[in-house]
C-alpha cells in the first residue's frame, strides 16, 4: 500500500511464514539425518486430490492480474523502447526507438541526481519510522492501561487520515502567511520567521514531507510492534532482569531476536511503501521548487505528463521498478536465510 | 506514582498530542470563520461556523464525486473480496501445479508501484476508448487491492484448523458447505481487516484519477480536495472543510473496526 498507506497492515505478521518459500526453487539446505524439512506444514495437511477445481477458484485472480496489470507493466517495457513524445502521442504513432531512451537517462546527471535523493530520502524516512516507531511500541507496552488506549487512539487517527487531506493539513500547519509552524517558531523567540516559506528549497520540502511521512507511518508500526510484544512471554524479561540486564540489553537480547521477523517484514514494507509514495511528494510541492523535491516516482510522473517525455517517463519507471526488484531479492534472501538459521 | 511512571504518562500524552494535533488542526480550521482563518497568529479559540463546510460542498459536482467515490470504492472492495476468497481458499488448502508460482506472483503484485505505470495506463484507457470510465477506475482499484487481500485471506483460511472443516465434511457436509458455515464465519475479522485497508487504498487513490479522468463528471474526491488549492491562492478554510468531510468516513470505520481487525490479525498471526 502507498503508503503509508495505505497499508497492508496484516502481511508484516503474516510474512514471515511463508518465508521465501515460494522464491527458493529447492527448499533450503539441511543437515544429512535432520528431519525432513514440510515447507508449508499448514497448507499441505489439508491437502486434497484437486483436479480442476483450484484452477477454477484461482482463474478469476490470475486473469484479472494479468489483464489489469501485467498487461499494463508489458506496454510500460515496450513503451520505454519507443520514442513517444507530444507530437507521437498525438499521432498515435511510437516508432521504435531501441535503447535510447535507457542511454539517455543513464547519461543525464539529473536522473542521478533523482536516484540519489530518492535513495537518501527512502533510507531516512524508513529509518525514523522504525526507530521512533519500535520506541512507541515499546512505550506502549509499559504504560497503564488508560495512558496506553489514549497513546493508541491517538496513533490510530493519524494511521486514519487519509494521505491526501493530510497532505493538505501540512501544507496549511507549514504555510508561509498563516501557518502555525511560523507562529510556533516566532513564540519560541525564533527570529525570521515571519513570513517563513517552508517550501523554499527541495530539501526543505522533503523533509515536511518526511516529518509527514513518518507521522503516517509510525503508527503502524508502533501499533504492530506492541502486538508483537504482547507476544513475548514476560517470563523471558524476567530472566533476563534476573540476570542482570539492563534495558539495552534486554531489547537487543530477548525483545529483539523474537521480534526479528516483525523487524525484517517490516522494515522491508517501509522500504517499498516510502520509495514509491507518489501522493506525499507531488501533492506537497508537485516536485518543486524547480523540480528540486522529485522523487523517482515523481520525476517519472512530472517528465510524462508536464513535460510529454512519454517513453522516457517510462523508461524511468522500467528502472525504478528494477531498484524495487532489487531491493526485494535482498529482503528474499534475508527471509530465506534466517529460516536456515531456525 | 514514582517519577519514572510520572515521566513515562507524561511522554506518552505529549506523543498523544503530537500525533493527533493535525487531525484535531484540521478539524478545527473547518469550523473557522474565513477572518481567522487568515489571522496572522492562529485562532485557537473562535465561534464555530458551517461557511466552509457550505464553500466546500457547494461546488459543481459535488455529489457526483460523493456518489463516484463511494461507487468505486464499494465496488473495488466488494469484487475484491470475492475474487479473493476463490483464490486464497485454493491457496491455503489444496496442492496444484503452479501453487508457488502463484504465491510468488501475488507476493510481487502486492508491490507494484502503480503510480509509475499511470503513463501506460493511460495509453491502454485511450485506445480502448476507456478514458473518464468508472468502470476502468473500479478495476483498477480491485487489482490494486486484490493480492493484499489475498495475502491475508489465505492466511486466516490457513489458521482455520483443516480438521474443523473434516469433522463438518464427516457431518454430512459437501465441501462448499463446510467452507460456508465453518470457515467464513471464522473469517470475519479478516474480511473486515482487508476491506478496511482495501477502502482506504480505494478511497484514497489519486495519481491514477488524476490522468485517467479528466472529465469532471468521472472524477472522485481526492481531486475535489485539491480544488480549493488554485494559482491564485489557497482557500484553506474550504479545504480544510473538505479533508474533514473526506477523513471523516475513514475515522469512523478505523476506530470502529481497528479493534476487532487488529485482535484479528493478532490473532491469526499467533496461531501459526
Amino acid at each position: 500500500m502507498t503508503v503509508h498507506s495505505q497499508g497492508a497492515a496484516t502481511a508484516p505478521q503474516d510474512a514471515p511464514r511463508e518465508p521465501g518459500g515460494p522464491k527458493a526453487p529447492q527448499p533450503p539446505q539441511r543437515p544429512a539425518g535432520a528431519p525432513e524439512a514440510a515447507p508449508a506444514p499448514r497448507g499441505r495437511r489439508g491437502a486434497l486430490p484437486s483436479g480442476w477445481l483450484p484452477y477454477l477458484l484461482v482463474a478469476p485472480a490470475v486473469l484479472s492480474m494479468a489483464a489489469l496489470l501485467l498487461y499494463p507493466l508489458a506496454k510500460n517495457v515496450i513503451l520505454s523502447f519507443q520514442k513517444v513524445d507530444k507530437i507521437e502521442f498525438i499521432q498515435r504513432r511510437a516508432p521504435f526507438h531501441g535503447v535510447e531512451n535507457y542511454t539517455q537517462l543513464l547519461g543525464d546527471a539529473q536522473f542521478w541526481t533523482v536516484v540519489l535523493r530518492s535513495f537518501l530520502f527512502t533510507a531516512a524516512n524508513v529509518a525514523l519510522i522504525m526507530v521512533v516507531g519500535s520506541l512507541i511500541g515499546l512505550l506502549l507496552n509499559r504504560l497503564g492501561t488508560w495512558m496506553r488506549l489514549v497513546l493508541s487512539m491517538a496513533l490510530v487517527m493519524a494511521w486514519a487520515m487519509p494521505i491526501v487531506a493530510s497532505v493538505t493539513v501540512f501544507q496549511w500547519l507549514f504555510d508561509e502567511q498563516f501557518g502555525v509552524m511560523n507562529w510556533l517558531m516566532r513564540t519560541l523567540g525564533f527570529s525570521g520567521y515571519e513570513q517563513h516559506n517552508w517550501f523554499e528549497t527541495g530539501l526543505s520540502t522533503l523533509v515536511i514531507v518526511t516529518v509527514l511521512v513518518v507521522w503516517g507511518s509510525v503508527p503502524f508500526v508502533a501499533l504492530n510492534m506492541y502486538a508483537g510484544l504482547t507476544t513475548v512471554g514476560g517470563e523471558l524479561y524476567e530472566a533476563a532482569r534476573m540476570d542482570g540486564a539492563n534495558g539495552w540489553q534486554t531489547f537487543w537480547q530477548v525483545v529483539f531476536p523474537n521480534l526479528k521477523p516483525f523487524f525484517l517484514v517490516t522494515t522491508f514494507l517501509e522500504v517499498i511503501w516510502v520509495f514509491k509514495a507518489f501522493t506525499q511528494v507531488y501533492a506537497m510541492n508537485r516536485g518543486g521548487p524547480d523540480r528540486a523535491s522529485e522523487t523517482l516516482p515523481v520525476f517519472a510522473f512530472v517528465e510524462g505528463q508536464s513535460q510529454g517525455h512519454y517513453a522516457l517517463a517510462a523508461a524511468i519507471s522500467v528502472l525504478t521498478i528494477v531498484m524495487l526488484v532489487v531491493v526485494m531479492s535482498f529482503y528474499f534472501r534475508l527471509i530465506l536465510k534466517q529460516e536456515e538459521e531456525q | 506514582m514514582r517519577p519514572a511512571a510520572v515521566v513515562k504518562n507524561l511522554g506518552a500524552l505529549a506523543l498523544a498530542g503530537l500525533f493527533l494535533f493535525p487531525v484535531y488542526w484540521m478539524f478545527s480550521s473547518a469550523f473557522k470563520p474565513s477572518g481567522e482563518i487568515l489571522a496572522k497568529d492562529p485562532v485557537f479559540f473562535f465561534t464555530p461556523t458551517l461557511e466552509n463546510f457550505t464553500k466546500a460542498t457547494g461546488v459543481e459536482f459535488f455529489w457526483t464525486y460523493v456518489g463516484n467515490s463511494l461507487l468505486v470504492t464499494v465496488g473495488a472492495v466488494l469484487l475484491a473480496l470475492l475474487v479473493a476468497l476463490a483464490a486464497s481458499f485454493a491457496i491455503a488448502r489444496m496442492r496444484f501445479a503452479g501453487r508457488k508460482g502463484l504465491v510468488l506472483g501475488v507476493m510481487m503484485a502486492q508491490m507494484a508501484p502503480w503510480e509509475v505505470m499511470v503513463i501506460a495506463m493511460y495509453m491502454i484507457a485511450r485506445d480502448a476508448e476507456m478514458l473518464n470510465s468508472l468502470g476502468l477506475l473500479t478495476a483498477i482499484y480491485f487489482v490494486m487491492v486484490l493480492p493484499f487481500t489475498i495475502w491475508t485471506l489465505r492466511g486466516f483460511i490457513a489458521a482455520v484448523p483443516v480438521t474443523l472443516e473434516e469433522a463438518a465434511q464427516i457431518d454430512g457436509c459437501t465441501r462448499g458447505q463446510a467452507f460456508r458455515k465453518v470457515i467464513f464465519p471464522l473469517l470475519a475479522p479478516g474480511l473486515m481487516s482487508t476491506s478496511l485497508f482495501g477502502f482506504i487504498t480505494a478511497w484514497n487513490e489519486f495519481a491514477m484519477v488524476l490522468i485517467l479522468n479528466k472529465d469532471k463528471a468521472a472524477q472522485t474526491l481526492p481531486l475535489w480536495l485539491t480544488q480549493f488549492q488554485t494559482a491564485f491562492g489557497n482557500d484553506w478554510g474550504a479545504t480544510m472543510a473538505a479533508s474533514s468531510l473526506f477523513a471523516v468516513p475513514v475515522l469512523v470505520i478505523f476506530v470502529f473496526l481497528q479493534r476487532k481487525a487488529v485482535g484479528g490479525m493478532t490473532a491469526g498471526a499467533v496461531k501459526g
